[in-house]
């Protein structure tokens, strides 16, 4: 027998929730729109959880386990709370030959924090991209979302010191 | 909108532009926006909104200009005096120069080989309009192609002027547009869609990005003239994440456009329809690859599949598909208005046209350029270029990204088009240049893009999954000193391997960096097995024995 779905209620009442769901409509409210709806989630939550992914699952009417393969598939999305600043240092090609890996080295050193994780007290998380794309202005590094170019080793440290202050 | 209403668009704006006041462009692409240049149009446009009464000036957003290393740039109008690394403190003294003479302290030179010998057929409105204004784009031509093609041509007309004009796909291949075209719309299917790779995932590589933040209407009137040629009424633009100021103009035009009835139901009063929708990446560089792009528009992992069946005959949701990259579309419309022999006329034998290049690396000018094919690496590095930077000595150029070359020295005079790049073992690819000097050790940047490959493999197949992580191992043994010539001998082994029994183009491209490196610089990496020395000084070197 098939039976009308219902549609599945939020987990919270948080408001954040209606920002997923309007995402959702927008594109379509189909399998298809999966990969909008998870950014819609991380972008209001900050990261992605199985409480978030099975209410999308649901939402979208696709399996969990396809959901949680998505999600675990691309590199935005985490599935960790991110710390309360982040620092973003760009592994382009042109920030690498323009000495990318050192500031790397001398953040992870410094700040005992490997790239890609979050220090232990939640404050800095310290990540790496692929090409933001200024290559113009390698090596470039991101501090809590602004970009900032022609970046060395010490001034970053020192950045991030204060950024974290 | 009707072509006579598109005609006095146009006219108006064209009025309200040549009122004989002063523009200052501002370039608010993202290098110079990183650089603080929102600032400087917010400082000018303050300064002016104080300055007296006279002639009428204004301030203008435009996109980029090209010189991304001496940003933020401003320019007087589109062909006045340049300004380079503009602060907002410097907005009264360039306001000043609207009624004196040009500030020296700030000047950026234009008549030099930079800007002297570049070609701009996709980026000939860059720098000049608001890409935010569709009225703008339409000022200088824009979606005339467009008309042209619903009012005027047929369908089988449109693609034999492509194939006349030669162009081969931008993204990389090369793939004949013209022929790519023709196989989607002669596939029998109810529904057909576009799309356009906007997935620029190669690291060192900004030109789709900057083509889209500066002149996105192009873009799009590319992609419903390629939708009206082939018989589709659906499109996506997939566009990388990591690109909001791109997805942000894209949505801006988009809904412009479909306001004006340039997009949407019943284009320009005809029977056609045509829909863009765009699409976010989330960071997978296997997307770039079709098939893969298509699973993710689908909204699923981004694994590719075996071709054939390929896209043409069977792609999004198992309709016949047509997809092309960013510059391929922006270079339709000035096809269509040009036509295809004037587009031949450019270029070389096999390869027409121009190409865009984003130069990056240990390079003076670094930044955006577009040349005619057939241009020597030897014009583009050291005349446009400007040469290597701090009297460093120039050692390989690096086109095509991960699934590219190392071009040495001797190769600079060649002629450059997809054949040629080929032929000395690298890719065109989509046109991310990054150059080298002698302080780069070219094993250590084979390790880095297989590094890339390996973190970017998709899992699907063994020989890249697994294979990527070896070839990485020994390279990393190498650049660590650790290496004996068997192991050496044993990545070889794996380069022929991954290449040839890979599914898709990651993988079976993912040996290209270390084969080029080896066939140019092998003595480099014998110095590292043997010596136990890097002759670049990059790498550090363990000195104790092989265990």
């Amino acid at each position: 027998m098939i039976t009308a779905t219902q549609k599945p209620k939020a987990p919270s009442a948080d408001t954040r929730w209606k920002l997923v769901e309007a995402a959702m409509r927008k594109n379509g409210g189909q399998a298809d729109a999966l990969i909008e709806t998870l950014h819609a989630v991380q972008e209001s939550f900050g990261y992605l959880d199985d409480v978030s992914l099975k209410f999308v699952a649901e939402s979208l009417r696709v399996p969990f386990s396809r959901v949680y393969g998505v999600a675990t598939f691309y590199h935005l999305f985490t599935m960790r709370p991110p710390g309360k600043h982040t620092c973003v240092v760009c592994l382009g090609t042109a920030c690498y030959i323009r000495g990318a890996q050192a500031i790397i080295d001398r953040v992870s050193q410094d700040m005992k924090v490997k790239p890609g994780e979050t220090t232990e007290d939640g404050n800095l998380s310290f990540l790496t991209a692929r090409c933001l794309g200024s290559c113009g202005l390698a090596p470039a590094v991101v501090y809590d979302g602004a970009v900032a170019g022609k970046q060395t080793a010490d001034n970053t440290l020192d950045r991030v010191k204060r950024m974290i202050q | 909108m009707t072509p006579e209403e598109l005609h006095d668009l146009a006219v108006k704006e064209k009025a309200a532009q040549g009122d004989g006041g002063t523009t200052l462009n501002v370039c608010m692409a993202a290098g110079c926006m990183s650089s603080g240049s929102d600032k400087v149009k917010e400082a000018l446009s303050k300064g002016l909104a104080g300055a007296p009464a006279g002639k009428p000036c204004r301030v203008k957003g435009v996109g980029c200009m090209g010189l991304c290393e001496a940003g933020p740039l401003v320019q007087i109008g589109s062909d006045g005096p340049m300004y380079k690394e503009v602060k907002a403190e410097d907005a009264s003294d360039l306001i000043k120069t609207l009624s004196g003479a040009p500030l020296k302290r700030l000047a950026c030179p234009t008549d030099v080989p930079f800007f002297k010998r570049q070609k701009k057929i996709v980026l000939e409105n860059c720098g000049i309009i608001d890409p935010e204004r569709v009225e703008d784009y339409v000022a200088r031509d824009g979606y005339t192609a467009l008309q042209k093609a619903l009012n005027h041509m047929s369908q089988a007309d449109i693609i034999q002027e492509v194939t006349a004009s030669g162009i081969r796909g931008r993204g990389g291949a090369g793939f004949p547009t013209g022929l790519k075209w023709n196989t989607v719309a002669k596939a029998q299917s109810d529904l057909k869609y576009v799309v356009c790779n906007a997935d620029e995932g190669d690291p060192g590589a900004f030109m789709d990005r900057s083509v889209l933040e500066s002149d996105p209407h192009r873009v799009l009137e590319g992609m419903a003239i390629a939708g009206f040629a082939v018989g589709a009424s659906k499109a996506y633009v997939y566009v990388r994440a990591e690109y909001p100021l791109a997805v942000k103009r894209l949505q801006i035009a988009i809904r412009q456009a479909e306001k004006l009835g340039l997009l949407g139901q019943n284009i320009m009063g005809t029977t056609f329809s045509f829909n863009i929708q765009l699409r976010m990446g989330a960071g997978a560089f296997v997307c770039g690859e079709e098939t893969a792009l298509m699973a993710s528009i689908e909204g699923k992992r981004g694994t590719p599949r075996p071709r054939p069946p390929f896209p043409a005959q069977s792609g999004l949701w198992g309709k016949p598909t047509l997809i092309n990259n960013v510059e391929t579309f922006a270079n339709i419309p000035p096809i269509l208005r040009n036509g295809g022999a004037w587009y031949a006329s450019i270029g070389t034998e096999k390869s027409k046209g121009t190409k865009v290049f984003a130069l990056a690396g240990k390079i003076t000018n670094t930044g955006l350029i577009e040349v005619p094919m057939g241009i020597t690496l030897r014009e583009i590095i050291f005349d446009i270029g400007g040469g290597i930077p701090d009297g460093k000595k120039f050692k390989a150029v690096q086109t095509g990204g991960p699934s590219g070359g190392c071009i040495p020295e001797q190769f600079l005079d060649m002629p450059l088009d997809y054949d040629s790049l080929a032929k000395v073992g690298s890719i065109m690819g989509s046109g991310g240049m990054i150059v080298m000097d002698e302080t780069s050790c070219m094993v250590d940047v084979a390790r880095y893009f297989m590094d890339f490959c390996m973190t970017e493999s998709c899992g699907k197949c063994v020989p890249c999954r697994v294979g990527t992580t070896q070839m990485l191992r020994l390279l990393t043994l190498i650049t660590e000193g650790q290496a004996s010539p068997a192991d050496l001998a044993q990545l070889e082994e794996l380069c022929d391997l991954v290449k040839n029994t890979s599914l898709c183009g990651l993988g079976q491209t993912s040996p290209n960096p270390v084969v080029s490196t080896l066939r140019y610089f092998r003595h480099e990496y014998e110095a590292h097995i043997r010596d136990r020395q890097c002759p670049a000084g990059r790498c550090t070197l363990k000195k104790e024995a092989l265990v």
